[in-house]
Order: structure tokens, then sequence, then C-alpha cells
């Protein structure tokens, strides 16, 4: 028995048959970033604190790019997904909904891709 | 959609009058620190991004990062991360349909808790 209206299928609310797919990104990405947040630390302590040098050799260290580019991949992946859902559920109006969701989305890919240039770059220095 | 009439029925507890239990005031910390967190990424790609500019505007990266201010918003921004982190993995001991009930809810709050907070002082003192 469907309880809505004709209307309301018809223009697609309600179910859009991809939340099990969001969901579930969530807990894949948040699985990967338990370990990767060890390298953002160690990262984030070095640049704060240490010589030039010691910092791009540490971020030029294969190992240490390959985690630093899965941390930015993973988490600007979960924020959108996560802010996805605190826009939809606190902005009741559709309009703004949309347009928010897609100005979080479109505004973390960009910063993920500066991120991962940035990293690049400091690879043709290092 | 269908304009509802009947407003009678009855309404989920007012946030403003009831009182949240330790896992509902962890509940919505946890989405603070997500939404904190997110918008902490901005730092981030500045410093790697000074990184990647030179040692010139490393050397300002650091410079700006030492005013205390700064400071504060960076172990504000790593307690946020290892709080929402514990916080995280209840999350997924809750997916798998594990630790509902309530005795077990108000202790696996207290361990998140005791870890976010021990792992931001490891953090302080030994890197």
């Amino acid at each position: 028995m469907d309880y809505r209206s004709p209307l309301a299928r018809v223009r697609g609310l309600g179910s859009a048959k991809a939340g099990t797919s969001h969901w579930w990104m969530q807990r894949v990405t948040a699985v990967a970033l338990i370990p990767l947040s060890f390298w953002l630390i160690i990262f984030l302590d070095l640049s704060l604190n240490a010589p030039y040098q010691e910092t791009v050799a540490w971020l030029t260290s294969p190992f240490n790019t390959v985690c630093i580019v899965a941390w930015v991949i993973g988490v600007f992946y979960h924020a959108a997904l996560g802010l996805q859902v605190v826009i939809e559920d606190y902005i009741a109006a559709e309009g703004i909904k949309i347009v928010a969701v897609w100005a979080v989305n479109l505004s973390f890919l960009l910063l993920a891709l500066a991120a991962l240039i940035a990293v690049f770059r400091t690879l043709l220095i290092g | 959609m269908t304009t509802n009439t009947n407003t009678n029925r009855p309404t989920s507890p007012h946030l403003q009058v009831y009182r949240l239990p330790l896992t509902g005031i962890i509940s919505i910390t946890h989405r603070m620190t997500g939404v904190m967190l997110s918008a902490g990424l901005v730092f981030f790609v500045y410093i790697v991004s000074s990184v990647a500019g030179g040692a010139t505007s490393y050397a300002a990266m650091q410079d700006l990062m030492g005013v205390w201010l700064f400071r504060l918003i960076y172990w504000g921004f790593i307690y946020a991360l290892f709080f929402h982190l514990c916080h995280g993995v209840r999350h997924l001991i809750w997916d798998a349909g594990k630790s509902f009930d309530r005795e077990t809810l108000d202790h696996y709050a207290k361990i998140e808790l005791g870890c976010s907070l021990a792992l931001t002082l490891f953090t302080f003192i030994f890197i």
C-alpha cells in the first residue's frame, strides 16, 4: 500500500533510492580515516613546528605521500557526505536545500583538488 | 506535497524543555565537531599549499599559526578530531547492532570522553 499521493511520487519526493550507498560510503570512509588520521597529525605537527626541509622530506617520502593523498580523498568525501545530512536535516525549503548541497559538494571538490595539487607540487620540490 | 491539517498528533520531546541524556549530548557534539572539522579543512589546504609554495610561504604560515589564537584553534581541531573519531567508532559498533542497552550507553560514553582526552594529551606531550 502506498500512502504517498500520485503527485508526490511523480515529483520524485521521498526515497531517491540512493540513501544506502550514501550511508555505506560514510562508513567506508570513516573506517579508512581512523588509521590515516595518524598521518594527518604527524603532518600538522611537522608543518607547524619543524624546519622547512624536514617537512618536505617527510611529505615526499613515498609512503607518506600515499597516506596523505588517501587521507585527503577520504576526508573531503566524508565531510561532504556528512554536511549533506546536516543540510538536509535543518533546511526545509527544497530549493535552498538543493543549492546548499551542490555548493558544499563543489566547494569540497575544489578544496580537495587544491590540497592534492599542493602535495604534487611539493613532490616537484623534494 | 500534501497539506497536513491534523495538528493534534503527538510530538517528539521539545529540545528546549527536554534534558538530554549523556548519549544525546554526545550525539549533538558529534555533529557539531563534524561541521567544525569540515570547516577546519580550509586550514589544512592553507598549510599544505604553503609547503608547496616554498620556504618563504612556509615561514609565513608558521608565523601565522604560531599566534595564540590559531594555536588554540589548532588544539581545538585536534580534540574535535579525536572526539569525532571515538564517537565514530561507537557508531560503527551501533551499526553492528550492539551496545544499545542503557548501562552500556553511559559506560561507553565515559570511555569515549576519556579516550578523546587521553589521545589529545598524548598528542600534546609526545608528538
